[in-house]
């Protein structure tokens, strides 16, 4: 079973046509690379995903369980939208960082509020006491923080634990972004453009990240203008044109012999 | 009375002045409306104006008369208000829209995002204009008089009726050390606010 079903999603900014029915699969451990010019519907669709925009029509399936259509949009709560949202992440193209905290509390900020709010619940309905929900607090806090230090590792940001985003430079900003991300361990975690607003230096250091994070159980959708990490990295390659999908398949299929015109012609002005 | 009126209107006034910037900034139309034509209003007409309004008008219409100092209090809070208003939806409006998309895709709630996210970022950049409005308000609350609310210039002006224009002249003084001791505290909090950069 795919753990991703996306399903002829439409999505119109007023009379203008951005997705007109977009349908994909993806399955768990993939990683699926999303590609086409600007203004071709691949950061909307990453949106749609992430619920940050409501599609018109289609439906989304994760696991097989509904994750979104239209009917079901209007009926859901606060708390089960906040939910939903827990399977996807997203790595934003501008970091999105929060300024005012440290690397290590921008990782840390949405799991402590989720698991405070857990905690909270638990004391009220009187499954913990006082005392207990006092331990059980710190426990929460002192796991998350070791979450949190492992991540950073991962990313190769140990040394800037306690700076401010600032402080960084936009490669290491961004892997910050990745940590903070994968600080919710969500199902599929999303990347729109996330090299576009670095230099060809720190591209690199960011990309490398990315491919690390490859591995059997983690499943990724990447947007990109990065055709050799899409063809390296990705199991899957989708090519966007004016809100449609105009061809897929593997890297080699879609890199190695494009059918379409349009996919000719874009690979075609990427070369030089 | 100078004082207390000063701090009484901060007091009200800042929390009102967040709440009216909400109705102003509202996906409401008619509530957007209607708070976007009460700050027109009230920053259209003289302070001095709606202090003889708030005291006078509700004995005209057969209401309950009110005191003195609360009726130029409750004056100066709206008027207060509605003048920050507008300065906490520059600052809101200021923080990129990807702040608080950064907050939901986290899974955090609207709430949240606003209290641990955006009002910090909004307060560092509304420290400046803040601080001319308060500054203003120092020397606004010499309008209170115009009821017989005694505050400190009007208390000098009696005085001076005896003596000769000196005390006029410690009041300014007054003023001057007051607004010099807030120039200090608001630069403080610009200051401890710049450990990071928006």
């Amino acid at each position: 079973m795919p753990i991703l079903e996306v399903n002829n999603l439409i999505k119109n900014f007023g009379s203008t046509k951005v997705l007109k029915g977009i349908s994909f699969t993806v399955e768990k451990g993939e990683v699926l690379a999303i590609i086409g010019s600007s203004g071709s519907g691949k950061t909307t669709l990453l949106r749609c995903m992430n619920y940050l925009e409501t599609p018109d029509a289609g439906s989304i399936t994760v696991n097989g369980e509904p994750y979104f259509d239209v009917e079901l949009n209007k009926s859901l709560s606060e708390g089960e939208l906040r939910a939903k949202r827990l399977h996807f992440g997203l790595v934003f193209q501008s970091f999105n960082l929060f300024p005012q905290y440290t690397v290590t509390d921008n990782i840390l900020l949405a799991s402590l509020l989720l698991e405070s709010e857990k905690l909270k619940a638990r004391l009220k309905r009187k499954e913990i006491g006082k005392t207990e929900y006092r331990a059980e607090k710190s426990r929460m806090r002192s796991k998350l923080m070791g979450t949190a230090s492992a991540l950073l590792e991962k990313v190769g940001l140990t040394d800037k634990a306690d700076f401010y985003p600032c402080q960084l430079s936009g490669g290491q900003q961004q892997r910050a972004a990745i940590a903070r991300a994968l600080a919710l361990t969500p199902d599929i975690l999303c990347f729109d453009e996330p090299t576009s607003a670095l230099d060809p230096e720190l591209t690199g250091e960011v990309l490398k990240v990315i491919r690390g994070l490859k591995s059997g159980d983690s499943t990724m959708i990447v947007v990109t203008h990065e055709m050799e990490f899409a063809a390296s990295v990705a199991d899957k390659v989708i090519f966007m044109s004016g809100g449609v999908i105009e061809e897929q398949g593997s890297p080699a299929e879609v890199f190695g012999s494009p059918k379409s015109p349009a996919l000719k012609s874009f690979l075609g002005k990427k070369k030089f | 009375m100078t004082c207390q009126l000063f701090a009484l209107t901060l007091i009200f006034a800042l929390p009102l002045g967040l709440i009216i910037s909400f109705g102003t900034m509202s996906k409401l139309r008619p509530l957007r409306t209607v708070m976007k034509t009460v700050v027109w209003i009230v920053r259209g007409v003289p302070l001095m104006l709606q202090i003889f309004i708030v005291y006078y008008v509700p004995g005209f219409i057969g209401l309950e008369t009110i005191d003195r100092f609360p009726a130029a209090l409750i004056a100066f809070v709206i008027n207060y208000a509605c003048y920050f208003s507008e300065i906490y939806r520059a600052g809101i409006e200021a923080v990129p829209v990807g702040q608080t998309e950064a907050g939901l895709v986290l899974g955090m709630t609207r709430y949240q995002i606003f209290t641990r996210v955006t009002l910090q970022q909004v307060i560092k950049r509304i420290v400046p204009p803040m601080g001319n409005e308060i500054i203003t308000l120092v020397k606004d609350t010499a309008l209170a008089r115009v009821i017989s609310v005694i505050e400190i210039t009007r208390k000098a002006e009696l005085f001076a009726d005896k003596a000769i224009i000196w005390p006029l002249f410690y009041t300014a003084l007054f003023y001057l050390v007051f607004v010099g001791a807030l120039t200090l505290l608001f630069g403080y909090i610009e200051k401890s606010q710049s450990y990071y950069k928006i």
